[in-house]
C-alpha cells in the first residue's frame, strides 16, 4: 500500500529526514516511535502533504502512485486520513456542515452519489457512537474552544467518517486523559480491516496497549533506528529512549 | 464641460423653469444646498476626508457633464436584469429607479398597513409636501460634505418611506438604483427619506447596480429618522461593476429607546465612497453597523462611518470585514464619539482584514474620542492573510484549495453576513465569494 525508499525531508535550511525506509501493507497497524524531535511529525505531514517541507531526497508510493506529486486534497481523496496532533480551529465553519462537503468531495472522487441529508446524518449518528461524540458539539464551530481530548476524539471522528485506506494519527494520545485514550484506542479499533492501514505516531508506549501494532519502528535523528513487533514498544516503556539514543550515538 | 460646472449649469437652468415649489421650506434648504456646492466644489486632493479616496479626480476624467440630463434605458435590459436578482415568489415592495427616474412599471408595493406611505420622492413632494418640509435635508451636513451638498440641490427622485405610529411594516422594502448604460456613461442623483415614527418598525434595502460596460456615478444620500422606541433595518448594496463610481451618504437620527441595524456591503467598484452617521441622540439607544467590502480587479471601497452617543446609557456597536483579491484596495476609517453626557456608553468598534494578493492593500483607522468618563468601548483593526495552517488542515480532508479558501472566506464574512435579513440577499453574497474562486478572485 506505502512503500518509503530514502526519504530526506527539510524545513528551510534544516534537515530532519535523513533517509527513511518504510513499507506498509494492506491490514497492518505500524507504530513510529521515538523522542521529541526525532521527525515523527515531519514523517506523518509529508505524508499528507504539508508544502512546509521540501523533499530532497527519496520517494513514496501509494497504491502504485506517486504521492509526492499528488495535492493534500488528492492524497485524502485517495484515501489518506491525517489526524494531526494540533487540530486546527476554524472559527464560522461547524463540523457537521464542513464534514458534508469533504465526504462528499469523497465519495465523488470514487465514483459514488454524494449523500443527501438524511443518508449523511444517519451515517453521523453511527459514528458518533463510536467515538462518544456529542451532537452539540459537531454543530459549534470546528475545533473552537474545543478541550484537547474533544478535538482529539473529533478527529477520530471525522477519520471514522472519511473511511480512509490509510490511516495515520500524529500523537493522537499526547495529552488526553486514560478515558479519552479507550475512547480513540476503541474508534480506532473498530476501524481496523484487512484492507486498510493505520500508523500510529506516538511519543508515549501507552497507547499501543490499546492500539495493538504489528510492527514498532523507533524514530531518532531523522532515521529508523530499530524495527521490531509490539514487544519492542514494552521495552521502551520500561527502558525509555535513551538505551536508544546511546546505542544509536555509540555506533556513529 | 467639467462634471462639476455641469452640475452647477444644470440647476441653475432647473430653477429658473421650476414654479410652485418654489416657495416651500424645503426647497430653500435646496437653494442653500446649491450655494454650498458652489462655494465648496468636490472636494481637493489636500482634503482630508478624501485622502484614500481621490474620486474627484475621477470623476472628472470619466464624466464630461451631459450624462446629467441623458436618460436613455433600455427596458429589456432592466426587465432580464430584474428576472435574474429578483426572486419571482419574494414578498417585498420593490421600486426600481434607472438613471436617475423612478419606473414605475418595474415597481409594485404590497399591502401596506394604514398610513404608511411608500412612492417615489418625486410623488411625495407633491403628495406629502408637509413631511418633506419637516423632515427633508434636516440632519446632513451640506455646509461640509459637497457631495451631500450636490445631491440636497441636485436630486429630484428617490425612495420615500413614511411608517406611522405604532406600526409595523412586515414586508421589506428594496429600492433598486440601476445604472443603465446600455446607451453610455450614466450619472444619477438618487435622495431618499425614510421615517419611522414611534414604536414603528420597517426594513429597507438599497441596492446599487450598474448595467452594460459603459461608466456610472451615482451620488446618493438617505435620511433615515428613527423615533423613539422605532426599529429601523437598512441594508445597503452595492455589486456594481468595474466601472461604477459613486459617493454615498447615510445619515441616521435616533430618539430614545430605537434600534438601528445597518448592514452595507460592496462587491465591486471603480471608486466607491460610502459614509454612515449615526446621531445616537437619546437614552437606551442601540445602535449596529455591519459591514464587508469583498473586492477583486481594481476596486476601490471606501468606508467612513461615524457614531455620536449624545446621550446616557446607549450602546453600538460595529464590525466592518474587508477581503481584498488581486489590485482591490479597502479603506475603513471609523469614528465613535462620546459625548461628555454620554455617561454608560458602551460602544464596540471592530474592523478585520484579509489579503489575498501582495498587491491588495486596506487603509484602516478606527477613532474614539470620549468626553465622558464612565464608559465601556473598545476598538481594534486586524490585517492578515488565509490562515495556512487552516487552509492544510481542509485540504487533507478532500476540499480543493478554491474550496477550502471559500469556505474559510464564508467563515470570516459570515458574522456581517448573518446580519442580512433576506436570505436571497444572504445567499447571492456568498455565491459571488465560490464564483470569484472558481476564476480569479
Amino acid at each position: 500500500m506505502l512503500k518509503i525508499n530514502g526519504l530526506h525531508a527539510r524545513v528551510e535550511e534544516k534537515e530532519i529526514l535523513k533517509g527513511i525506509d518504510l513499507e506498509v501493507k494492506p491490514g497492518e497497524v505500524h507504530a513510529i516511535m521515538g523522542p521529541n524531535g526525532s521527525g515523527k511529525s515531519t514523517l506523518a505531514s509529508v505524508l499528507a502533504g504539508r508544502e512546509d517541507f521540501e523533499v530532497t531526497d527519496g520517494s513514496v508510493q501509494y497504491m502504485g502512485q506517486d504521492l509526492l506529486e499528488m495535492e493534500p486534497e488528492e492524497r485524502a481523496r485517495e484515501g489518506i486520513f491525517l489526524a494531526f496532533q494540533y487540530p486546527v480551529e476554524i472559527p464560522g465553519v461547524s463540523t457537521t456542515n464542513f464534514l458534508k462537503t469533504a465526504v462528499n468531495q469523497v465519495r465523488q472522487h470514487k465514483g459514488k452519489d454524494s449523500l443527501d441529508a438524511v443518508a449523511f446524518l444517519k451515517m453521523m449518528k453511527e459514528k458518533m457512537k463510536l467515538v462518544d461524540i456529542d451532537q452539540s458539539l459537531l454543530s459549534r464551530s470546528l475545533n473552537e474552544g474545543f478541550s484537547g481530548g474533544e478535538k482529539k476524539r473529533n478527529e477520530i471522528f471525522q477519520m471514522a467518517m472519511l473511511e480512509p485506506t490509510l490511516a495515520i494519527l500524529d500523537e493522537t494520545d499526547s495529552g488526553l486523559d486514560i478515558d479519552a485514550l479507550r475512547i480513540v484506542g476503541n474508534g480506532v479499533n473498530a476501524l481496523r480491516n484487512q484492507d486498510t492501514a493505520t500508523i500510529v505516531v506516538t511519543h508515549y508506549p501507552r497507547l499501543l496497549e490499546y492500539i495493538v501494532p504489528d510492527f514498532v519502528h523507533v524514530l531518532y535523528n531523522g532515521r529508523i533506528v530499530k524495527s521490531g513487533s509490539k514487544e519492542l514498544a514494552l521495552e521502551l516503556e520500561e527502558k525509555g529512549y535513551d538505551w536508544i539514543k546511546e546505542t544509536v550515538d555509540a555506533a556513529v | 464641460m467639467s462634471l462639476e460646472q455641469a452640475f452647477i449649469t444644470y440647476i441653475k437652468d432647473r430653477e429658473a423653469t421650476i414654479n410652485g415649489q418654489g416657495d416651500t421650506a424645503w426647497h430653500q434648504r435646496r437653494r442653500a444646498a446649491f450655494a454650498d456646492f458652489e462655494k465648496l466644489g468636490f472636494p481637493e486632493k489636500k482634503d482630508e476626508e478624501y485622502r484614500y479616496t481621490p474620486i474627484s479626480r475621477a470623476l472628472e476624467r470619466e464624466f464630461d457633464g451631459n450624462e446629467i440630463t441623458k436618460a436613455d434605458i433600455s427596458a429589456q435590459a432592466v426587465q432580464e436584469f430584474l428576472d435574474e436578482i429578483v426572486p419571482a415568489d419574494i414578498s417585498a415592495s420593490i421600486l426600481v429607479y434607472v438613471n436617475g427616474e423612478f419606473q414605475s412599471s418595474f415597481s409594485r408595493t404590497e399591502n401596506m398597513p394604514e398610513g404608511v406611505i411608500v412612492t417615489s420622492l418625486s410623488q411625495a413632494y407633491q403628495d406629502h409636501s408637509e413631511l418633506i418640509d419637516q423632515y427633508f435635508a434636516q440632519q446632513t451636513a451640506e455646509q461640509s460634505d459637497s457631495f451631500v451638498a450636490l445631491n440636497t440641490a441636485v436630486a429630484q427622485e428617490g425612495l420615500f418611506v413614511y411608517v406611522p405610529k405604532n406600526t409595523i411594516v412586515e414586508t421589506p422594502i428594496l429600492a433598486y438604483f440601476i445604472s443603465d448604460t446600455s446607451n453610455g456613461a450614466s450619472v444619477a442623483s438618487p435622495r431618499n427619506l425614510y421615517i419611522a415614527e414611534q414604536s414603528s418598525k420597517v426594513s429597507v434595502i438599497e441596492s446599487f447596480h450598474t448595467l452594460g460596460e459603459g461608466a456610472s456615478y451615482q451620488n446618493a444620500v438617505s435620511e433615515i429618522w428613527v423615533d423613539a422606541n422605532a426599529s429601523v433595518y437598512y441594508n445597503k448594496l452595492q455589486p456594481e461593476n468595474n466601472k461604477a463610481y459613486h459617493t454615498g451618504t447615510t445619515e441616521v437620527y435616533q430618539a430614545r429607546d430605537s434600534r438601528f441595524t445597518g448592514v452595507t456591503v460592496s462587491l465591486q467598484g471603480a471608486m466607491i465612497r460610502n459614509n454612515l452617521n449615526v446621531a445616537s441622540d437619546g437614552e437606551n439607544c442601540e445602535t449596529h453597523m455591519y459591514g464587508l467590502y469583498m473586492l477583486d480587479g481594481k476596486s476601490h471601497v471606501d468606508n467612513h462611518t461615524a457614531v455620536d452617543h449624545r446621550k446616557p446609557n446607549s450602546f453600538s456597536n460595529e464590525l466592518y470585514k474587508g477581503i481584498m483579491g488581486e489590485q482591490s484596495k479597502g479603506v475603513f476609517n471609523g469614528k465613535v464619539y462620546v459625548r461628555q453626557d454620554a455617561q454608560k456608553t458602551n460602544a464596540f468598534q471592530s474592523n478585520a482584514n484579509i489579503l489575498l494578493t501582495n498587491e491588495a492593500s486596506i487603509d484602516t483607522k478606527p477613532q474614539l474620542e470620549i468626553w465622558a468618563d464612565d464608559v465601556k468601548c473598545s476598538h481594534g483593526a486586524t490585517t492578515g492573510q488565509i490562515d495556512k495552517e487552516q487552509l492544510f488542515y481542509l485540504r487533507t480532508r478532500g476540499m480543493s484549495k478554491d474550496q477550502a479558501t471559500a469556505i474559510l472566506l464564508r467563515a470570516f464574512a459570515g458574522d456581517v453576513l448573518e446580519n442580512i435579513e433576506l436570505d436571497f440577499i444572504r445567499q447571492q453574497i456568498e455565491s459571488v465569494i465560490d464564483q470569484r474562486l472558481n476564476t480569479n478572485f
